[in-house]
Formats: C-alpha cells, sequence, structure tokens
C-alpha cells in the first residue's frame, strides 16, 4: 500500500486502480480528524462509522470488477445544512437539533453515485448567516492555519476541514459569498457555480434566490471536478437549469492566453494595502501568462450590499418560518399555539438569524414593500445589467475576494455592519447569478492567506477555471 | 380577448331590497382541482383517505425540499379560464406568509398580482351576466381538527390534530366581481359554476366535502352611492345556506344603517343552525401577508399552442347544451326542463333519444320528470325511450298510458315499450270508438253537457269521466276533449 494522496482525484484513481483502499484513505483521514479535530472544530457530526461501512462497500464494489464512480473513496465534509438521510442535519442551530432528515439533498444523492465517503457534518454560521462561524450555536470553528482566528463563514466548518486536512474536498452553501470568503481565509479554493447549476433539492433554504452549493478543495482541479460531478439539471428544482453539468477539468490547464481579464477601477475601497497588492500580482500573472487586462466600471456595485441586506433577509424571514415547533425540530410548549411559536422561535434562534428575520419581516410589510424589497430588486437588475455590459468587454473579472485577511475571534462579531462588509466583493455575483472562485494567491497580513476572485458571466464556468487554473500555477511559482 | 358588459350592473327594480337598499355581493369560490398528485409534489391527490398518508417532504414543508410545478393542475386552470371567457396570461407565483398549524411551510404558494386567468364572465341561465376578475392558482392547507372546548376552533381547544393529506392539494379561486345583486343570482352563480367545473372536468366540485368552497362578499348601498362597506361570509357549506346567508347578511346591515349605525369591514362566520351570521375576525385584525414573488418557482408562461389545444379539447359547456336543447325541441333555453336536465347533464341522452326516432319534446319531459336519479346516461336504452314518444305522439298511447309504461321502464332499466303497453291491455282505441263512447256519455248526461255548452268548462269533467269510465282509462284525454269541442261547435 503507498501512501495516501491529498487530493480527490489521486484518491479515486488509487483507488480505482487498487493501489490503496476506500477502507485505508478513510481510516487516515478519520485519524487526522481525532488528532486535531478538539481543537478546530471543523465538525458537527463526523460519520466515522457511516463512513467506515460506506468505504468497504466501495472497495467490495471494486474487488467484485463493478463500476465505480470518479469519487470512488473521496472522503467529503458537508456543511450541515444539506439534509442527510437519517443523520443530523442542524444548520448549527438549536431549533434543528437531533432533527434527522428522512431524505438526501440531490448532491447527496450525486456524490454517492460518485463513490464518495461522506465524513461528516460541519459547522456553519447559524443558517448559513454569518461571516465567521461565530454564530454557530453549537461554538466557533477555528481556522487551521492560525487558531486565533476565524475561518470566515458562513461555511467556516467545510473550508477549515480542508484546511486542516479533515477531508481533502467538502461542499459548501454560498449565499453571498459564503463559500469563497472562508476559501479566501482559510487559504483553499472555494467555487460558487452559476445560480442553477447545482439543484439546490434538500439544502435548508437561507435566501432562495442567491442560494448555490459548491465545492471546497486543496486544488482547482479537484474544485473542478466536484462541480462536475454535482452539476447538472435536477428536475426536484424548479431553477434548476436544463443542462447537462459542464465538463471542467480541461479547463483547468488550458491556460489563458488571448484572454481577456477585466479589472474594476470603481470597486467600492476598503480592501487591506496587501490584498490590494496580491490582486495587483495576479493581474501581472495573467498578462504574463498571455491574458490581456482591461479597465471596466461596475457604478452598481456600491448598492451591493444594501440590496442584498433587504433581498437575503425578506427571503430568509419567509423560509425561516417553517420552523414554528408543530412538525419537526424543537418545540418548547405554551399555553396557546401563538405563545409556543414565540417560545420556540426565541429559543430556538440565535442572534444574527432573528436580527434578519426582523430585517426581512420589516422589508416585506404592507407600506414598505416598494421602499425596500421592491428597490431592492430594482438594484439587482442594475448590478446584472452593469455585468452584462462588462463582459461584452472581457472574459472574466479579478477581484479581492475578501477585503480583509482572517480576523480575531470576536473582532467583529458585536458590529453586524463591520461583518456585513466583508462580503462586499462576493455579494454582487449572487444578486447576478453569476459564478465565480476565491483561489489562494499568496499571504497578506500576519503571513495569513489571501484569495483572489475570479468573476464569469453565468454559465461561464470554463472561463472561470481557466483564469483559475492559471492562478493556482502562478501563486505556486509566486510562492 | 373578452369584452364582458359588466361597467355598471344596477339592479332592476324588483331586485331592490325593501327601504330602495341595493343588495352588492361578489363570491370568492374555491375548488380543488382533480388532478392525480399535488400542485407541487407526486403525492396522491386524493380524498378520504387515512390521514397522513399522502404525504412527502414537499408536503411537509420540510427543510430543503423545494416545490415543482403541476402541469395538469396549470392545464386544468387553464380549462377554467377557458370556460370563464378568461385571458390566459404567462404568470409568476407568490408566497403569502402567515403562521397556521395546518399550513406547513408558515405561506401558501399562491398567485397575487399576475394570476393565470383574467377577465372572464360567466352567463347565468338566467340571461345575466357576471364578470369574473380572475381564477388563480394556489395550494390548499392541511385539516386541523380541535378536539376539546366548546366551539371546535382552535382557541379553548385542548389539542389540536392535523391531517396534511389535503396540504398541497392544487386549488382554483375563483373570483367574481361584485356584479350580483339578489341571493337568488348568487345561487344560481354558483350553482352554474359547479355545472361548468364538472362538465370541463376541472373538479367535482362537491360543497359537502369541502372540494368547492363558497366565501360571500356582501355590503348594501342606495343606488347612485358609492358601495357600501363590505363584510366577509364564510362557513357557507350548501348553496341553500349561500342564499339564506346573503339574505339573512343584507337584512343585518339595512337594520344597522337604518338606526344610524355603521358597517365595520369584518368577516363573519354564517351559522346555518342558528341562521345568522356573526364576528369572526375585524379588519384591523388582519393579517399582514407579506407577499412576496415565490423564488423557488419560474414564472408560467402558456404557449398559444398550449392554450389553443386546451380550448380546442373543451367540452360542450351547459349554456351550450342549453342551447342545444332549446334548438333540438323548440322549449326556452331558461324553461325549468332544459335547465334541470342540463344540470344532470342529460341533456346528450336526450340527443340521442330524439337520434333514434324519438320525439325530442316528450324525450326532454319524461327525462326530466322520470330519471332525476338516473345520472347523466340513464340505463333505459334511448331507442326504448325514443319508442315510447313515438307511441304516445302517434296517440297508440294516452300520456296517462304512456307514464305508466314510462315508469315500467325505468324500473326494469329498458325494454320494448309496445310489448309493455299491449301486455297492460293498452290496445290503441280509434277515434271513431271514442266518438261513440262521448255521445253515449253525452245522452247519459245531458244537464252536464248543456251547461258545458253554456260555456262552463268546469262541466267538461262529468262528461270525460264518463267516456274514461266506459274506455276502461284506454281513451286520450285531449282526444275526447277535441271530440267534445267540435261537438259543441267551438
Amino acid at each position: 500500500m503507498s501512501a495516501i494522496p491529498s487530493t480527490a482525484s489521486e484518491i479515486a484513481a488509487a483507488v480505482i486502480a487498487k493501489r490503496i483502499t476506500a477502507r485505508a484513505v478513510i481510516d487516515d483521514y478519520l485519524s487526522r480528524i481525532d488528532a486535531r479535530e478538539s481543537e478546530i472544530h471543523a465538525f458537527n457530526l463526523v460519520m466515522a462509522q457511516e463512513a467506515r461501512a460506506q468505504a468497504d462497500a466501495i472497495d467490495a464494489d471494486i474487488a467484485a470488477g463493478r463500476q465505480v464512480g470518479p469519487l470512488a473513496g473521496v472522503p467529503i465534509a458537508i456543511k450541515d445544512n444539506m439534509c442527510t438521510h437519517g443523520v443530523e442535519t442542524t444548520c448549527s442551530s438549536k431549533i434543528l437539533e437531533g432533527w434527522k432528515p428522512p431524505y438526501d439533498a440531490t448532491v447527496i444523492t450525486r456524490l454517492r453515485t460518485a463513490g464518495a465517503v461522506i465524513i461528516g457534518k460541519t459547522n456553519m454560521d447559524e443558517f448559513a448567516m454569518g461571516s465567521s462561524t461565530e454564530n454557530s450555536a453549537f461554538g466557533s470553528t477555528r481556522n487551521p492555519c492560525d487558531i486565533s482566528r476565524v475561518p470566515g463563514g458562513s461555511s467556516g466548518g467545510s473550508a477549515a476541514a480542508v484546511a486542516a486536512g479533515f477531508s481533502p474536498v467538502s461542499l459548501g452553501s454560498d449565499t453571498g459569498g459564503s463559500i469563497r470568503q472562508p476559501a479566501a481565509l482559510c487559504g483553499v479554493v472555494g467555487v460558487k457555480p452559476t445560480y442553477g447549476v447545482v439543484s439546490r433539492y434538500g439544502l435548508v433554504a437561507y435566501a432562495s434566490s442567491l442560494d448555490q452549493i459548491g465545492p471546497f478543495a486543496t486544488t482547482v482541479a479537484d474544485a473542478a471536478l466536484l462541480t462536475e460531478v454535482i452539476g447538472g439539471h435536477d428536475p426536484m428544482d424548479s431553477t434548476s437549469i436544463p443542462l447537462a453539468s459542464p465538463s471542467l477539468l480541461p479547463s483547468v490547464s488550458q491556460g489563458v492566453a488571448g484572454m481577456r481579464i477585466g479589472r474594476v477601477t470603481d470597486l467600492p475601497a476598503g480592501a487591506e494595502p496587501a490584498v490590494e497588492e496580491r490582486l495587483d500580482r495576479a493581474f501581472a500573472a495573467l498578462e504574463t501568462a498571455g491574458a490581456t487586462i482591461v479597465d471596466i466600471t461596475l457604478p452598481s456595485l456600491s448598492y451591493a450590499l444594501t440590496a442584498y441586506y433587504l433581498i437575503a433577509p425578506a427571503e430568509a424571514s419567509s423560509n425561516l418560518a417553517r420552523f414554528d415547533g408543530v412538525r419537526f425540530g424543537l418545540r418548547v410548549n405554551a399555553a396557546d399555539t401563538n405563545s409556543m411559536y414565540g417560545a420556540t422561535r426565541a429559543a430556538g434562534f440565535g442572534d444574527e438569524v432573528k436580527r434578519r428575520i426582523m430585517l426581512g419581516t420589516y422589508a416585506l410589510s404592507a407600506g414598505y414593500y416598494d421602499a425596500y424589497y421592491g428597490k431592492a430588486l430594482k438594484v439587482r437588475r442594475l448590478i446584472a445589467q452593469d455585468f452584462e455590459r462588462a463582459y461584452e468587454q472581457v472574459d472574466a473579472i479579478l477581484t479581492p475576494t475578501s477585503p480583509v485577511v482572517a480576523f480575531k475571534f470576536g473582532d467583529k462579531v458585536d458590529d453586524p455592519m463591520s461583518m456585513y462588509l466583508c462580503d462586499i466583493y462576493t455579494i454582487p455575483t449572487n444578486l447576478a447569478g453569476h459564478p465565480a472562485m476565491s483561489v489562494p494567491f499568496g499571504t497578506g497580513a500576519h503571513g495569513l492567506p489571501v484569495g483572489i476572485q475570479v468573476l464569469a458571466p453565468a454559465l461561464g464556468e470554463q472561463a472561470m477555471f481557466r483564469v483559475g487554473g492559471a492562478l493556482e500555477v502562478a501563486a505556486g511559482g509566486a510562492q | 380577448m373578452s369584452d364582458s358588459p359588466l361597467s355598471s350592473i344596477v339592479a332592476t327594480e324588483d331586485q331592490m331590497l325593501e327601504g330602495g337598499w341595493e343588495l352588492i355581493v361578489g363570491l370568492e369560490v374555491h375548488v380543488e382541482l382533480a388532478t392525480r398528485t399535488k400542485l407541487f409534489s407526486g403525492s396522491p391527490n386524493r380524498f378520504g383517505d387515512e390521514p397522513n398518508i399522502n404525504i412527502d417532504p414537499v408536503t411537509l414543508g420540510l427543510p430543503g425540499a423545494l416545490p415543482v410545478l403541476n402541469r395538469q393542475a396549470v392545464e386544468l386552470a387553464m380549462r377554467i379560464g377557458v370556460a370563464l371567457n378568461c385571458t390566459i396570461q404567462p404568470c409568476i407565483f407568490h408566497r403569502k406568509n402567515y403562521f397556521y398549524p395546518d399550513m406547513p411551510k408558515a405561506y401558501q404558494i399562491s398567485q397575487y398580482d399576475i394570476p393565470l386567468n383574467i377577465d372572464g364572465f360567466l352567463e347565468l341561465p338566467s340571461g345575466t351576466t357576471i364578470g369574473v376578475e380572475r381564477a388563480h392558482l394556489e395550494e390548499d392547507t392541511g385539516k386541523s381538527t380541535h378536539v376539546g372546548g366548546a366551539t371546535g376552533r382552535i382557541h379553548g381547544s385542548d389539542y389540536s390534530l392535523i391531517d396534511f393529506n389535503r396540504a398541497g392539494v392544487p386549488l382554483v379561486e375563483i373570483v367574481s366581481r361584485p356584479d350580483i345583486r339578489t341571493s337568488e343570482h348568487a345561487r344560481e352563480y354558483v350553482s352554474e359554476l359547479r355545472a361548468i367545473l364538472e362538465v370541463i372536468g376541472a373538479s367535482d366540485a362537491k360543497m359537502e366535502e369541502g372540494s368547492m368552497r363558497v366565501d360571500a362578499n356582501v355590503s348594501v348601498h342606495k343606488p347612485g352611492t358609492p358601495f357600501g362597506t363590505r363584510c366577509e361570509i364564510k362557513n357557507v357549506n350548501s348553496i341553500r345556506a349561500l342564499g339564506r346567508a346573503i339574505d339573512y347578511e343584507a337584512r343585518r346591515q339595512i337594520d344597522v344603517l337604518d338606526t344610524g349605525g355603521v358597517i365595520r369591514q369584518e368577516t363573519r362566520h354564517w351559522d346555518d343552525a342558528e341562521g345568522r351570521t356573526h364576528t369572526l375576525r375585524v379588519k384591523e385584525d388582519a393579517d399582514d401577508y407579506r407577499y412576496f414573488p415565490e423564488p423557488d418557482l419560474v414564472p408560467v408562461a402558456p404557449d398559444d399552442a398550449w392554450v389553443q389545444a386546451v380550448r380546442d379539447n373543451l367540452p360542450m359547456l351547459p349554456a351550450a347544451r342549453r342551447s342545444a336543447l332549446s334548438a333540438l325541441t323548440g322549449y326556452d333555453t331558461r324553461s325549468e326542463a332544459i335547465i334541470v336536465v342540463v344540470e344532470r347533464a342529460q341533456h346528450d341522452y336526450v340527443q340521442a333519444v330524439a337520434d333514434a326516432g324519438g320525439d325530442a319534446v316528450r324525450a326532454l319531459i319524461y327525462v326530466q320528470q322520470a330519471f332525476a336519479d338516473a345520472g347523466p346516461m340513464p340505463a333505459v336504452p334511448a331507442k326504448d325511450l325514443a319508442a315510447l314518444t313515438i307511441l304516445e305522439r302517434d296517440g297508440k298511447l294516452s300520456a296517462t298510458q304512456a307514464k305508466t309504461v314510462l315508469s315500467e321502464l325505468v324500473e326494469n332499466g329498458g325494454g320494448d315499450a309496445a310489448a309493455i303497453a299491449a301486455a297492460k291491455g293498452f290496445e290503441a282505441m280509434d277515434n271513431s270508438a271514442v266518438e261513440a263512447m262521448v255521445d253515449e256519455a253525452i245522452a247519459a248526461d245531458p244537464d252536464a253537457w248543456a251547461k258545458y255548452c253554456a260555456g262552463e268548462e268546469k262541466a267538461a269533467g262529468a262528461i270525460v269521466g264518463r267516456v274514461m269510465k266506459a274506455s276502461k282509462g284506454k281513451a286520450d284525454g285531449k282526444v275526447v276533449s277535441a271530440i267534445m269541442q267540435s261537438r259543441r261547435g267551438s
């Protein structure tokens, strides 16, 4: 038996070629979790027993000569807002503590079919609301690069699991940056595909028109492989795009010669100098690799954060209404039904969730709808139009992923506005429904990772992965 | 496409309420669609099953579940739109947010400002046209049973049981314009609507089972002044109750206004046993439903080919059936016989009897009188009934004899009318024999005959009675009358 490889594609290749067993792979990753999970707290639940059984089943398939999928034996960690049949799915909320869904999310079904082994459910900001994973009802996750700092959020557990080597790949969900920002802060690759490429069936909704599932990985190629596996039309999700999953792996190594890359000249300011410096280096690297840098403007971008904090809470206020204590999850009994609703939701939801439910309820209220929600939808259209105009001139756009590197626990958690600003560069693509990814590109302050964000037009995943692949190569050279 | 004459319908004088008040009614009718599965999931849409059998993650609003629109539901809703002369338009769904235990997601997926069907109308059999503002798709809630407490309502109950079988069942809400001016018209509207829904296969439309639910918006005003404040009446569970509830509510409002009071906008509950309405909730307590576009669904834009296919495949509607029967029989479309026969969907049967060579008018009357419980396709073969109508038309059987044979046919589910008549000894009588009997009767009762000749029509009875007795009931009363009239010289 050879040593356990570190990437998904190598693991699958080795398992399929019988150089190693899926069981050996999973045992190895479980031992890494054993060694360091108490320090990191990436997981709400480690599924050791189920994972070993699943790995054994894959080994049996291979031994029997049966066909196995492209992720055969690859451990994967799943954000705890994706439904796993019979396995607790909590959204890191007390209101769902102990709830075991009677069905699998579509992405889970596709992963299982591909031979991936689900190793655990990862910690997150409650209901995906937050940028630090400090809003989890079950305690914060620590950044493996510096355990005094946050991993970002809301998919902080999934980012930390990959960064800590607990799992070669993981899934997160991204509503305003919840994959890309923690990827940047933990120094891993994170992808938010085009809205509708990956099915949302079984993803516990935060803001339905913005939520999208995507992968974390240590390499751009693994992220492409994962996106291929989980992408493609799903009849169970009406907003799923009726197209087969895109072929992405070839794009990763295609290079950027001849591509036009946009530099946003009116990007909202606020990034740390070291982050700006990394962005300049990224442009220079792409230019060296044969791309042309084109200056573009996105004038509506400065309104994106405001629009997001009306649209997302509005949808959330409705999506989270079902947590009423009637059919599942927490119930706090009271004298009558209305009091039971109030008591259950008061005890079950954390402060940030309550804040957004109230914001959203207000934004949708009679007499305020036009001024808030209606206007936010108009801004959303303007932003989409800005991007459309820009993509007439360029194939992809580069920005920082996060204005800052990983920050200390408690730095922002009591100041919602400063926390919300973490997502200033990631939110616009969610509003437009476009794909975007974060690629690690060296380090900034305190030697902490900096992520560069690649944006592309709707269904422009191939262009995005070409740029992502080139940045990865350049980063390797630069470090 | 529809240009219904709706602008300002004013009650005719005989429709006005006493004291110069005019009644204004608009109806909101919810119908459950007769789809195989639910509006947004694959669970069966079936009434009467054991509780909580027809459920799934979508029906229960489990976290992560997503709705997928049922194409058959859209098609049935479009049929309703076409049948009600609506414009079918590209539409979207909204969420209507409110908490209630039998509402799984704490929001109802419904249609708000851009519904599927708009601007239609329904023509009442009596001739009045009632505007239809919209007919939109939405999902039904589950069904709560509140146990304990005096009222059977959630307030004051010990606990509640919820059956989610009904949750997610497709509904179409049909909203009329406030064009209804009498409780009779309201009843007629619902009855005609129900007939249409049954005919087009959109719903079984049973008010008793709740697959058709009617809420009435009732107000009164003096003509020439703005409409009065309206009250919405709920819990109206039959067409008869609808008429009673509207009449009661109008009376109540007039009493309030006549004594200087003010009508509050409110929802009122009809108590059929007490025969009165009482306040359920006033408008100030009304929920703010925070409608917003449903982000889990995409717009629905039925293309022209689909709309045309629905139009082309629509069966003949009740109004057209009445016209057809009118053309067949010469009876007015508003005649009771035609309305009743069409309501029972027995028009095809009448046509079949006519096609089998029968007399159409007699067929219509026979069906109206003898086939009340026979359903759309009575067991008696059309040709058997046709034979009977011919025997009567040709004077081979009297009306009375024909009726006797008809009951026999109904009882046996068919048979040879001539053979039944023969077996009962109903042989035809020729007119000369009847003439002789009339002459004998005149001779036997000259007093009666003199009175009859003097214009006292009632006196004819004595003569006719003698003829009937002599013929053992076989003489045709009409023939007897005709002979008597010719003898009298009138």
